[in-house]
Parts: structure tokens; C-alpha cells; sequence
């Protein structure tokens, strides 16, 4: 208990390099996997601006990056993550990889949600005289956006468990604080207090986020 | 003449071959009529009204709504065109999300009419199908025969100049298709706003429509008028329709 007390201030700094990276991650996910998502959607084949071809090779793009072990992902482009950040060490470095890692897994769970809108609904704005944009904006994302939100807990969630590996790159965070002291210098009662410590956060994004999803949602 | 469709053809490739869905179709409908099509399931009942606002794109033949040809237009030109073709749904096709003030509002926020002056026109349109008291509720605290007409609320608020529905009661009771009928044709004399009807339902042609299409298998094979009194069907399967009465 002592140890623990006494490792506190250190476990607060390892829950700001948490956040830290999760809000920048996040954001930027968001801004691409976002669009990037929309568009997937609205190329299928059979959908509002179909492009078979292109759909084919950027779904392959997305898969590919998606089946990348994330440790492997991390170190294959170190000379990427160098090249935006000018280092690839360090709390602010990990978030490149953190973020390619996230983009593509947004993307899909975006494309997915999408699908679920009813096709009746955008025949309807069709109908109206909507152009893609409009129906972008005044149907699929109203109509989809408690789904959105599910999908956005899921990456931060995912999140959570990639970060842990931020060590590796000195990267910091509450996964890798655990693994230091519990794991590499075993204090079983250190990672056992930090795991607790994740788990409470896990299910606080959770929860949050099924309450957001809750209140956006009118279908019910 | 409102809606003027000349040789309308459409195929859809299908993987069991090619579908002759719309062959050589011409009908002329005129302003502030309640024009009918009945036929079928598979008809090509619906793939015909959508060729109307060109929601389908005829393979050839052209589509003239008050005397413009709108398979001539360009794309953005035929988006301003349909703002002012209001279309109703078997299925409704409300947005979830929305209440039914903002479902109502939807077309004017396409069609980019200032929030100021969408609010009057909302109410004056729910009003209509008298539904002001529903204006904050969303369409899952709202019955089907509701549901619909916020539809009807949604497709007039633009003030269109046509309606085009497609079974718009198909998946309501008797009743409430009966209160559905009778506001459309209180819309249709009251704002002066020309319907086309497709329908299974005998009932509705002979409730509410001045003439009636029969199709069959992608063709138009009669049309009669519905307010001449015994005008005898000349084909079968007008016949057929007139005689089961109930509707198919
Ligand atoms: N997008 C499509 N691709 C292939 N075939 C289609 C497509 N849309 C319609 N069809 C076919 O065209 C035919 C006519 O369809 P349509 O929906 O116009 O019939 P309908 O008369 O409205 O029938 P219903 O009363 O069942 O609504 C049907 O055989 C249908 O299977
Ligand atoms: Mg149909």
C-alpha cells in the first residue's frame, strides 16, 4: 500500500500521457476516419456516388493497415513517424503510429454504421432534391450518429490497449506504467492497483459513451 | 398537360438476364388531376412514378413536367426541379431523428429557405393533415396513419405543384386509409396540387382518382375515366380489377 502511495504522483503523470495521447489520437482519427469512412460508404458499388474500382483497392488499403500487428506497425514506420514529429521516441511520437493504427478501424466501423441507415430515407432527400452533400449531412449523420458514437467508445477502448505498448518508444501512459512496475520490476500489487486503475477508465468511456449514444438515439 | 411521360423504356440487368421492366410507356396527366396506376405486383408501377422526378433514369423516351423536359436538364437543374415534386412513401421514409416538425422541415432546409420563414410553412403544412399537436413528437411515439401524414405534411411544404405517391397506404388498416385518401384529395382541390397514385387498392382508384392507368408487365394497356359513369373495361384484366372490387 505504501509503494503505491508513494508511486501515486507517477501514476497521475502516466494518466496525463494517457490523455494526452488519446486526445490527439482520437481527434485525428476522427478528422480522417471520419470522411474516410463516408467516402467508402458512398462508393460501394450500388451506392450514391459508386466508383466499383476504387471502392475495390482503398477497402484493400484499409484491411491492409487493419491486419498490421500494431508492435510491427509501430516499428515499421519509426522513419515515417520521425519525419512528421522529428523524433520517433517519446510521449507525442507514439501518437503517428497510435493514429494509423486507429484511422483505418474508424473508417470501417463509420462505413458499417452507414450501411445500417435506411436506403427508404435517403431515396427520400433524394427525392427531395438533395445532393450528396446534404444527405451526407441531413440524413446519414443524423440518422447514424448514436452509431458513430458506439463506434468512437469502441477506438477509444481499443485505444487503451494499444497504448500500452507506447512503452516500447518510451511513449509513457498508465498501460506502460503498468507493465514497468508490475510486469518488468514486479510489484504485483503496483500493476494489480494500475489494472483496477484501467478498468475503471475503460468502463467510464463505456458508460459515457452509451449514454451519449442513448440520448442521440430518437428510434425508440 | 402537368406530366407528359413519351416512350418510356427501362431495362435493369438482372443476373438471371435483362428485364424489360417499362416498355414503351406515353401518358399524359393533367394539371389538377388525381391520375391513378394500378397493377400487379412487379408491374413496374414504382419504377415508372420514379422516372417522374427521374429518381430512375429512363433508358430512352423523355419526361416533361409542365412542359419542361427534364431529361434534358443537368444534374443540379433537375435537384431545384424535384424541390418542387413532393413524393410519399408506402414506408414513410421519416428521418428517425427527427421530430415530426423537422421531418416536415426537411425539403425547405434542402432546398435552402431561410429558418425564419421555414417555421410558418411547417405549421401551415402540419396544420393541413392536422397535426400541429405532434410537431415535437418523433415518429416512434407515432402511429403508422401519423407517420404518414407528416409525410404528406413533408411532401406539400414546399408547395409543390405535384404529388407522387407511391402506395401510400398499402401498410394501413381500411380506416386509416380511408382518413389517408381523403386528405390527399383535400389537398388535391384544395391547393390545387396534381396527384399520381400507385396502388393495389381498387378501393383507393375509385375513392379518390379522375382516371386510372392499368399496367401489366411493363406496359400501359387502358386508361379510363373514372368519372364517366360505366365506362365499360375494354381489357381483362381491367375487368378483373373493377369487378374484385376490393383490390389485389
Ligand atoms: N433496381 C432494380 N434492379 C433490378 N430489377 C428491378 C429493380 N427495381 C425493380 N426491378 C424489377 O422491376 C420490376 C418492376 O418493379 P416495380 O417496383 O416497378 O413494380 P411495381 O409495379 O411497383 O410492384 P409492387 O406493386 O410490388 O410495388 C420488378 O420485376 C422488379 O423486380
Ligand atoms: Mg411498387
Amino acid at each position: 500500500m505504501n509503494k503505491i502511495i508513494e508511486l501515486l504522483p507517477q501514476i497521475a503523470t502516466a494518466f496525463g500521457q494517457t490523455f494526452y495521447m488519446m486526445f490527439f489520437t482520437l481527434t485525428i482519427a476522427a478528422l480522417l476516419g471520419i470522411p474516410l469512412g463516408t467516402y467508402l460508404y458512398l462508393i460501394r458499388p450500388g451506392s450514391l456516388m459508386q466508383k466499383p474500382r476504387l471502392y475495390i483497392v482503398l477497402d484493400a488499403m484499409v484491411n491492409i493497415v487493419r491486419s498490421f500487428p500494431f508492435l510491427i506497425l509501430l516499428v515499421a514506420i519509426i522513419p515515417f513517424t520521425r519525419f512528421i514529429i522529428g523524433t520517433s521516441l517519446g510521449t507525442t511520437a507514439v501518437i503517428v503510429p497510435l493514429t494509423i493504427c486507429a484511422t483505418p478501424d474508424f473508417a470501417r466501423l463509420i462505413e458499417q454504421v452507414l450501411l445500417e441507415v435506411n436506403r427508404g430515407v435517403i431515396e427520400m432527400a433524394e427525392a427531395a432534391g438533395a445532393g450528396t452533400y446534404q444527405i451526407i449531412w441531413k440524413v446519414l449523420y443524423r440518422e447514424a450518429r448514436s452509431g458513430m458514437v458506439c463506434s468512437a467508445t469502441l477506438i477509444c477502448v481499443n485505444f487503451i490497449s494499444y497504448s500500452t505498448v507506447a512503452g516500447l518508444v518510451g511513449g509513457g501512459g498508465i498501460g506502460d506504467f503498468a507493465i514497468r512496475y508490475g510486469y518488468y520490476r514486479y510489484q504485483p500489487e503496483v500493476m494489480v492497483f494500475t489494472v483496477i486503475l484501467i478498468i475503471l477508465l475503460v468502463q467510464a468511456i463505456q458508460t459515457t459513451g452509451r449514454i451519449i449514444a442513448q440520448k442521440l438515439d430518437k428510434r425508440i | 398537360m402537368m406530366i407528359r411521360l413519351v416512350e418510356i423504356k427501362k431495362t435493369y440487368q438482372t443476373s438471371s438476364g435483362p428485364l424489360q421492366v417499362l416498355d414503351s410507356v406515353s401518358v399524359h396527366i393533367k394539371a389538377g388531376e388525381i391520375f391513378g396506376f394500378i397493377g400487379f405486383s412487379g408491374a413496374g408501377k414504382s419504377t415508372l412514378l420514379r422516372c417522374i422526378n427521374l429518381l430512375e433514369k429512363p433508358d430512352s423516351g423523355a419526361v416533361f413536367v409542365d412542359g419542361e423536359n427534364l431529361t434534358a436538364l443537368t444534374k443540379k437543374e433537375l435537384l431545384g426541379r424535384r424541390q418542387k415534386i413532393g413524393m410519399v412513401f408506402q414506408h414513410y421514409n421519416l428521418l428517425q431523428n427527427a421530430t415530426a416538425f423537422d421531418n416536415a422541415a426537411f425539403p425547405l432546409a434542402i432546398a435552402r429557405v431561410p429558418k425564419a420563414e421555414r417555421r410558418e410553412r411547417v405549421l401551415q403544412s402540419l396544420e393541413t393533415v392536422d397535426l400541429s399537436d405532434k410537431a415535437g413528437d418523433y415518429p416512434s411515439k407515432l402511429s403508422g396513419g401519423q407517420k404518414q401524414r407528416v409525410a404528406i405534411a413533408r411532401a406539400i411544404v414546399t408547395k409543390p405543384k405535384i404529388l407522387l405517391c407511391d402506395e401510400p397506404t398499402s401498410a394501413l388498416d381500411p380506416q386509416t386509409t380511408r382518413s389517408i385518401l381523403q386528405y390527399l384529395k383535400r389537398i388535391n382541390k384544395e391547393l390545387g396540387i396534381t396527384i399520381v397514385l400507385v396502388t393495389h387498392e381498387m378501393d383507393a382508384v375509385r375513392s379518390i382518382c379522375s382516371r386510372v392507368a392499368v399496367m401489366e408487365t411493363g406496359r400501359l394497356i387502358e386508361t379510363l375515366d373514372m368519372s364517366k359513369e360505366l365506362q365499360p373495361p375494354q381489357t381483362g384484366l381491367a375487368r378483373f380489377l373493377f369487378a374484385s372490387g376490393a383490390g389485389i
